[in-house]
């Protein structure tokens, strides 16, 4: 592509809006405005000068801040979508019976809801495109737009063409008394004492300040696509384990996902706050409010040379209390309280009477997690567990049959020998129900003696290593956006020809406000004549004529 | 007089004190000059009654906090009245900025309406649970809410923009939608008049029902029943029965509250059209007349740079390091979280359109009312009407 040479003779890209050198208007359009587009200081920006091939197609699309603008609103309304009701991993439910209850629990809206996959919308595949989207336009266009801006603002001029200057938003014109020089020292003055940096060349001044914040933007957008990256690595298979376990009083376990560390738990505590119940509470029908959840701990180690399933010789790490908020960190990983069960049954003890004389022959102790299979009194007398369901449900073909492995509602089949009945007894034994003799009247039976109950945490094992790369992000986008929104970046032009005729300029890219604080101070000082908002009158002129919403491209930006 | 109490009465004395001091700036819009800045005395004395009304209520916020032990933003009722405080803060802020004392005649009634609605909530100290235990829910909770109030000075600004530029002779969608900011402003009023009213007279209806996983509940209303909960049976009623009975999906008892709201609110609104004989947008108008626009739509802009990056900081970047301690992980799509993203994609969506597309003036009004919307959805829907993990209160 062809050069543009501009009048001052410099030669300019392809695609330059505002000669680099001296800022004459070099296309059609800008020789037309009265008030020049500064968005890019006018440089030449790729997605607006090349679109012929397919990568410049791509290129523009991506690069385009109206996309961007409508991908950002096509994901806000996505995700709100995706609250009307709640997400998968909210319900309570497994996932065979997921469908059927959002059509119960939410009627027709629900089942269609599910049907379309919205009540899993975050995970879908068409969301994580759409926040992918959203990332390659962040990239695309900050490449497209910073780069000349950079550029832009590193080599500008001191002088600029009038034309330049005539075609910024505050301009003034005029004479001054003063001499030449002496208004330029003046201005050079009060623009330094306002922590501007002042430049000069001949009869020309700039005075700049806050340069540094026109590349907020790009250093937000640059820490969110740090943030991004962050989250997509957490699908890379070692950066990240989620593993929950449950832990009873008195056990100690394998962690899941952190191999070669196991944990006791010695004590689960449950606090509550000893308040009179009141206002919403009452209303609730709460009756007390949790204060505590604590699982006290012991963590071990394998020692580095130990056989995998070697839990003999434990290397204890530490004692530690994990409650909400106060996880317990470890190599990396994380253990946090999440969920408990209070009152398991951990023991059974029965002791073997005759049912005539009630008299004891001993008694045993069943450990529900592990019981043994057979329980010698002494005295010629025995005990037997033929067969034992944790989680008693019923029989089915004659069998006793168990719900899950977890002893909620423990049933036995006992064989009890004694010297009076040798051959033995068969009894099926339920909590809280007579015993089921089915061969026949027993002369002995077991009789319920004591239970032992214990507590059970739920523990969530967590390990994310992208953390620190997503918090590093977040810093870089917090530095970016309060440079870009707190700072801004202020330009005074000023020529004084030797015949003391004033030509002055001046941009800000936001808050114009304090920039004309600014002018105010330097044209006073320096006795400068009075500046024009050509800005201004447009809008005045706009808004009395009334519903006049013609479009206008803005010149604040970036 | 215990602490708890000299806390309530330093928070009814600031309400007071934003009430009086919005009539002074009312008083004082007449006297202002063409530019829209503040000269007279009648604005002195608006903006010193404001700042002896925040210092008051932010006597209620410290001795409510030493008295419970924790930040007092942990329910509805704390976190609402901290909002409405920082409201007046951020107006503080941004009137030495520009000193334009239009801004005080809407900042106020919008704070004094947030801190009547909070007050419709309990008020009684309870203690925290578990997972709010931790400092930060201060650091996270603060600001969050002080960044959500800065940004709401940019609807402040926005309705002043609209209010004098939209044209209210001839029918228009502007006008339609002006007015209807202005009806929903009347309908909290409503709720405030209605909720207020019928606790006053300590008006109780409770009935048994059954909820939509079909365990039976008890339940108390606080307003005479119009629709009824699933498969109600009367426990005690007082005044009238329910009307039309709800399916379980949905909450018949917060139904009765929207209904009651919009009707009380409704007449209001149409008392005052009646009176008045001309819209409440048209009442305003006048007070307006004067004020720059320039300068107004500066300080919307400047009120959404200043509010973006405090409200990211507090919403979402606290926000997930609170996650990531209290619920191991930083980010779970609850719904409180997702609107806060929707909040925050929503204001990054404003200064993109403004900076790029030039979406000054009006447009950018319009959009500062929206946003301010979607904050008290976030605050109000999100915590009655979708549950998740932060129903607190």
């Amino acid at each position: 592509m062809e050069k543009i040479i501009c009048a001052c003779g410099h030669s300019n890209p392809y695609g330059t809006k505002l000669c680099e050198k001296c800022g004459r208007p070099l296309t059609e359009e800008e020789k037309q405005n009265k008030v020049v587009d500064m968005r890019y200081d006018g440089m030449a920006i790729r997605s607006k000068t090349y679109n012929k091939s397919f990568v410049d197609k791509i290129w523009n699309f991506f690069s385009s801040v109206k996309v961007g603008i409508s991908l950002i609103i096509t994901t806000l309304i996505a995700a709100s979508i995706g609250t009307l009701l709640p997400q998968e991993f909210y319900v309570k439910a497994s996932d065979m019976e997921k469908g059927a209850y959002y059509a119960d629990v939410y009627g027709t809206f629900g089942k269609i809801y599910y049907k379309l996959g919205l009540s899993d919308l975050y995970s879908s595949w068409w969301f994580q495109i759409l926040v992918g989207m959203l990332a390659v336009s962040i990239i695309v266009a900050s490449l497209d737009r910073g780069i000349p801006l950079y550029k832009s603002l590193k080599n500008q001029r001191v002088k600029r063409h009038e034309s330049f200057m005539k075609r910024q938003r505050i301009v003034a014109e005029g004479q001054v008394t003063a001499s030449a020089e002496e208004t330029l020292d003046k201005v050079a003055q009060k623009m330094t004492e306002m922590r501007y940096s002042v430049r000069r060349d001949g009869s020309a001044l700039l005075a700049e300040k806050g340069r540094f914040s026109r590349y907020g933007p790009y250093i937000n957008h640059v820490g969110l696509i740090i943030f991004l990256s962050g989250v997509m690595l957490r699908l890379v298979p070692g950066f990240y384990v989620d593993e929950s376990i449950w832990v009873r009083e008195g056990e100690t376990r394998a962690i899941a996902g952190m191999d070669g560390y196991f944990i006791e738990n010695r004590d689960f505590v449950l606090e509550t706050h000893d308040n009179t119940p009141q206002g919403e509470q009452v209303k609730q029908g709460v009756n007390v409010v949790a204060k505590n959840f604590q699982t006290d701990i012991t963590l071990y180690k394998q020692p580095d040379d130990a056989l995998p399933g070697d839990t003999e010789n434990l290397e204890k790490v530490k004692d530690y209390s994990i409650r909400v908020n106060h996880p317990l960190k470890e190599d990396g990983f994380a253990l946090y309280q999440m969920d408990y069960r209070l009152n398991e049954l951990k023991q059974m003890n029965f002791e073997l009477i005759n049912k005539t004389t009630e008299k004891s022959l001993g008694e045993v102790e069943i450990d529900l997690t592990n019981p043994k299979k057979e329980y010698d009194l002494g005295n010629g007398s025995s005990v037997q567990i033929l067969v034992y369901t944790p989680d008693f449900d019923g029989f089915e073909n004659g069998e006793p049959q168990t719900k899950t492995s977890i002893p909620n509602n423990p049933a036995f089949l006992f064989k009890m020998t004694t010297p009076e009945t040798p051959e033995g007894e068969v009894s099926f034994v339920e909590i809280m129900q007579p015993p089921l003799e089915p061969l026949g009247e027993n002369k002995y039976r077991m009789k319920f003696a004591a239970a032992e109950m214990r507590d059970m945490s739920g523990i969530t094992v967590r390990k994310d290593s992208t953390i620190p790369i997503l918090f590093v992000g977040g810093v870089i986008f917090m530095i970016g956006v309060a440079i870009g929104s707190y700072w801004n970046h202020r330009r005074l032009w000023l020529q004084v020809e030797p015949d003391g005729r004033v030509l002055m300029a001046a941009h800000v890219n936001k808050n114009m406000f304090s920039m004309k604080k600014d002018l105010d101070a330097v044209t006073t000082f320096a006795a400068l004549p009075s500046y024009n908002d050509q800005l201004e009158k447009d809008e005045a002129g706009e808004e009395s004529t009334n519903g006049g919403n013609k479009e206008k491209e803005g010149d604040n930006t970036l | 007089m215990s602490l708890i109490d000299i806390s309530g009465n330093l928070l009814f004395v600031a309400f007071i004190a934003y009430l009086v001091a919005t009539l002074l700036f009312g008083g004082s819009i007449k006297q202002t000059n063409a530019t829209g800045k503040n000269t007279g005395r009648w604005g002195q004395l608006a903006i010193v009654v404001t700042i002896i009304g925040f210092l008051s209520q932010l006597g209620y916020f410290i001795t409510r906090w030493i008295y419970t032990g924790h930040a007092p933003v942990s329910n509805m009722f704390e976190f609402t009245t901290a909002f409405g405080m920082f409201i007046v803060g951020a107006f503080i802020l941004i009137y030495f900025i520009y000193r334009l004392t239009a801004l005080g005649l809407v900042a106020l009634p919008v704070a004094l309406l947030i801190i009547s609605y909070a007050a419709m909530f309990p008020k009684e100290v309870s203690p925290l649970v578990p997972s709010l235990q931790s400092h930060w829910l201060t650091i996270h909770v603060i600001t969050a809410a002080l960044g959500q109030s800065i940004l709401a000075i940019s609807a402040v600004a926005g309705l002043i923009y609209l209010l004098k530029v939209v044209d209210l002779s001839k029918p228009s969608k502007q006008r339609f939608w002006l007015e209807a900011v202005m009806y929903c402003l009347v309908v909290v009023v409503g709720f405030v008049a209605v909720t207020s009213t019928f606790s006053a007279m300590d008006y109780e209806s409770s009935y048994n029902y059954v909820d939509k996983e079909g365990t039976s509940r008890k339940i108390i209303y606080n307003l005479p029943p119009i629709f009824g909960m699933n498969e109600y049976e009367v426990v005690e009623e007082h005044g009238m029965s329910p009307l039309v009975e709800m399916p379980a999906l949905i909450n018949a008892k917060k139904l009765t509250t929207v209904v009651w709201s919009l009707l009380v609110g409704s007449i209001l609104y149409l008392l005052i059209r009646l009176i008045a004989r001309r819209r409440i947008s048209a009442i305003f108008q006048p007070l307006v007349k004067r004020v720059n626009l320039q300068l107004l739509d500066e300080v919307g802009y400047r009120s959404v740079l200043i509010g973006f990056p405090v409200f990211s900081l507090g919403a979402l970047i606290f926000a997930m390091i609170w996650a990531q301690i209290a619920w191991s992980r930083f980010w779970g799509w609850d719904p409180k979280e997702v609107w806060a993203l929707i909040t925050w994609l929503f204001y990054a969506a404003f200064l993109h359109l403004r900076l790029s597309k030039g979406w000054e003036g009006r447009k950018s009004a319009w959009l500062a009312l929206i946003g301010f919307g979607i904050i008290l959805f976030n605050l109000i829907a999100v915590n009655l009407i979708l549950a998740g993990l932060h129903s607190y209160a």
